[in-house]
């Protein structure tokens, strides 16, 4: 994307990484670790083991002596200083699980413990006024698994399947000591061969460009699930004092890798995957949660049919942006619509005016026209009567002047005057 | 959900070596592989040294065409390059502010500058917000550092200038140069220095401070922080001094030196940039600037963080809430305009009565003149009719008489 410069002297911006190094000590860490598995197991001895502190003391017992009825998910909360870094581990375990008779759904409390704590983070970071935002998420599951040198059990196969999608998960099989080294290689590729046939997603190891690195992380591939011993206490084994277990047939170190996988395990989780076990729960399992989240809260109520389509990548306001654009367009067709109607509508009515005008207009003419003809014939019959009238009124008054002078000449006559 | 919370942080001691303390080693080994980025935006008139600055300091020739002075506007350009030293990758980007300071009008000179800003910040809360999103893999375009590139006239700072920082001092970090430092001798420099920064003070103007809570730098940062505005010259010029060559600007009167501190302070900008505080620049950019963008833009769009109780609200609550009031919104829209509709037809209507109304007015009114008009002519004809009849009486009164009058002469003669 960017163009490639060459440098031509020393810049200074190598320094980069020693100043992230740098505030990143001033700002401490934070790392959580959950434990599961029954009673028995160990777990709290090799929380000790792998802290080398009294984590779980007879002060602050662990899970396996606090039995509880149901499953409890509980959490401790240390301070340890090293080397001038500053860890703030929260160990989560959770007493109770697996040792009731029935164990239907002991592990949704933990589930429920996980999300919640998704949720938590969900709601600090999409807060308005955001401070810091303390990291209570899981990063890590540790499993632990009863050496009984066979397979893995139905509860161990049904919380890895319900787990794996949530939490990084690390199977081990706990209290190693008890499986000689050919049962214990025996007992591993069994479990492998289950996990893989169940499809459970256990915690990976990243590839990296480094090819040392890389062998490395080959090597401790092959030894899935790592087989742990702890140990509380410190015996003296050819001079050197090591964490580790008496027995009357010696002593099995804790730190010995011919004897257990502790030291990977160690390795592992502290020394070189720490970063990426949180780095995983961030990008991975909680954007899962996120995404899941989110989507609900966006297509709860919009069509199903839009819902069952891909997962969009907008955001849920990125969503309503688009649904007020579609509804504005819809608005804008549906008053296009009936603006149409209405001047259809209005153009009918007025027709019908004009029409009905232009009747009672041309009515109108015609009774005009009807009556300026009766007026014109009225009128003539007029004239000709009185045509006729002073006709005839003139004949009657010549005859009367003819009968008056035949009168008058009749009388004449008779006065003689006439010879 | 019944879980016990033991809150209490238990300070505990350590039996031996655990081996966390490579944690910041991990997570620099982490940000090593992701690559680093860095986005750099220079502000300052044209010509006045923004690109030779970025060579210099970078110790390479990035593209850069000359930018004429005849701009209609500001405009942005940012330019992007891939740096490597050692093992550390750096994509750098570089933002050049084409044209400012050049118009006769430069009211509005500052708006392209933020909207540039806003845009980048805007890009990344719309990554943050969407349902599936990358981060981690996000090419990070906020810029963390904005260059202010004073011009050396030895009084004050320009009342563009101002205006321009004082609209950029909550957006980005600055850091304000006196460029071309060279053009100023040293006791006009020192009161140039007080001059700007007790205007900037006055003015409110908030600049980058180089932090001094973190014991390993807070020394050299606290004195650095005493030398701003930093009078910087640069070059890529290389000038044989003694029997050495540096990179240096050649006067008839002498040689400024870009990398000797007595002659300026660009060796104190290289260090505070680079190689001290570019990882601070980078936190404060996205803790500071960015959240208070966020934040902005969140309240602006009717977010809160608690409901008129003072509860908080949880994120589904928001948006479902969020979500009600849109829809109801887009309901009450439809209704208002089916409202309108049915308001224009009703007044349609009554016009439309109205005028039939007055139709039929108009020929009732005819209709009446028409009856009048047929009674007159009625009664004509009825006058005629008399006249006719009242003639023909005469007439017959007439011929009845003159079948008379005989007889009446005889009656006479007797």
């Amino acid at each position: 994307m960017g163009q490639q410069k060459n440098l031509d002297g020393y810049v200074g911006f190598a320094s980069l990484p020693n100043q992230v190094y740098r505030k990143s000590v001033k700002r401490g860490f934070e790392f959580t670790l959950m434990v599961v598995g029954e009673s028995g197991l160990g777990k709290s001895t090799l929380i000790n083991s792998l802290f080398l502190t009294d984590l779980y003391s007879a002060e602050y017992p662990g899970p396996s002596h606090r039995i509880k009825k149901t499953v409890q998910v509980e959490q401790s909360k240390v301070l340890i200083k090293e080397g001038g870094v500053q860890l703030l581990l929260t160990i989560v375990d959770t007493p109770g699980f697996g040792d009731a008779v029935d164990n239907s759904n002991c592990w949704q409390p933990i589930i429920d413990h996980i999300d919640s704590k998704f949720e938590d983070y969900l709601n600090s970071e999409s807060r308005v006024n955001r401070r810091q935002m303390p990291d209570s998420r899981i990063h890590c599951c540790l499993y632990f698994i009863a050496p009984s040198g066979h397979g893995l059990k139905p509860l161990d196969i049904e919380f890895m399947k319900r787990l794996h999608e949530k939490v990084n998960v690390i199977p081990l099989i706990a209290k190693a000591d008890t499986l000689t080294p050919e049962e214990c290689q025996q007992f591993k590729k069994q479990i492998m061969r289950e996990i893989q046939e169940h499809k459970i997603k256990i915690y990976e190891f990243p590839e990296t460009d480094d090819e040392e690195e890389n062998r490395l992380v080959k090597k401790i591939k092959d030894k899935l699930p790592l087989a742990v011993v702890g140990s509380n206490t410190i015996i003296e084994v050819n001079g050197k004092r090591v964490r580790g277990r008496q027995y009357p047939w010696g002593v099995a170190e804790v730190e010995n890798s011919d004897h257990c996988d502790f030291t990977i395990l160690r390795d592992m989780l502290i020394r070189t995957h720490m970063q990426d076990l949180k780095d995983v729960t961030n990008n991975v399992h909680y954007e899962n949660y996120r995404s899941r989240k989110l989507a609900a809260v966006t297509y709860n109520g919009v069509d199903n049919n839009k819902a069952k389509g891909q997962l969009s990548t907008k955001s849920p306001l990125a969503q309503m942006e688009e649904e007020r654009r579609e509804h504005v367009t819809k608005m804008k067709k549906m008053e296009m619509e009936m603006e149409q109607v209405f001047e259809m509508k209005v153009k009918e009515k007025v027709q019908k005016l004009k029409d009905s005008e232009a009747e009672l207009q041309r009515r109108h003419e015609q009774m005009k026209k009807n009556l300026e003809a009766q007026h014109k014939e009225l009128e003539e019959k007029r004239r000709v009567f009185e045509d006729e009238r002073s006709n005839w009124e003139l004949q009657q008054r010549l005859e009367q002047q003819k009968m008056e002078a035949s009168r008058t000449l009749e009388k004449n006559k008779k006065k003689g005057k006439i010879f | 959900m019944a879980s016990r919370d033991n809150e209490e942080k238990r300070n505990l001691s350590l039996g031996g070596h655990v081996g966390f303390d490579s944690l910041p080693d991990q997570l620099v080994s982490k940000s090593v592989t992701q690559g680093f980025c860095f986005n750099i935006l220079c502000v300052g008139e044209t010509g006045i040294g923004k690109s030779t600055l970025m060579n210099t300091l970078f110790n390479t020739m990035f593209e850069n065409e000359e930018a004429s002075h005849y701009q209609n506007g500001v405009y942005l350009r940012p330019r992007t390059y891939d740096l490597q030293e050692s093992n550390v990758h750096l994509k750098l980007t570089i933002v050049d502010t084409v044209g400012f300071g050049d118009q006769i009008n430069k009211e509005d000179s500052y708006k392209p500058i933020v909207d540039y800003i806003d845009t980048q910040f805007e890009n990344y809360l719309q990554e943050e917000l969407k349902i599936k999103r990358s981060l981690f893999n996000y090419h990070d375009t906020r810029i963390h550092i904005c260059l202010y590139f004073i011009a050396p006239t030895g009084h004050s700072l320009k009342s563009l200038d101002l205006v321009t920082m004082k609209k950029l001092d909550s957006k980005v970090n600055i850091i304000p140069i006196i460029a071309k430092a060279d053009t100023i001798s040293k006791s006009e420099l020192h009161k140039f220095k007080i001059k700007i920064m007790s205007e900037l003070v006055s003015n409110g103007v908030q600049i980058y401070q180089f932090p001094t809570d973190d014991e390993a730098v807070s020394e050299i940062n606290a004195s650095m922080n005493a030398h701003l505005p930093f009078a910087v010259v640069g070059s890529v010029e290389e000038v044989k001094v003694g029997n050495k060559t540096v990179r240096a600007r050649q006067y008839p009167w002498g040689v400024v030196q870009v990398e000797n501190e007595s002659h300026c302070d660009f060796v104190k900008l290289r260090e505070m940039l680079i190689r001290v505080n570019m990882e601070d620049l980078r936190e404060q950019t996205h803790a500071r600037h960015y959240e208070l963008y966020r934040r902005c833009k969140l309240e602006e769009m009717g977010f809160k963080d608690t409901d008129p109780d003072s509860q908080p609200f949880s994120l589904q609550e928001t948006y479902e809430a969020k979500r009600k009031e849109f829809l109801g919104d887009l309901q009450r829209k439809e209704e208002e305009m089916r409202q309108m509709f049915v308001n224009k037809v009703k007044e349609t209507e009554a016009e439309l009565k109205e005028k039939e109304r007055e139709l039929h007015e108009k020929f009732e009114q005819l209709k009446r003149m028409h009856q009048d008009e047929k009674r007159k002519v009625e009664e004509k004809r009825k006058e005629l009719e008399d006249e006719m009849n009242a003639f023909n009486r005469r007439k017959v009164a007439c011929e009845t008489l003159s079948s008379q009058p005989l007889k009446k002469d005889k009656d006479k003669k007797k």
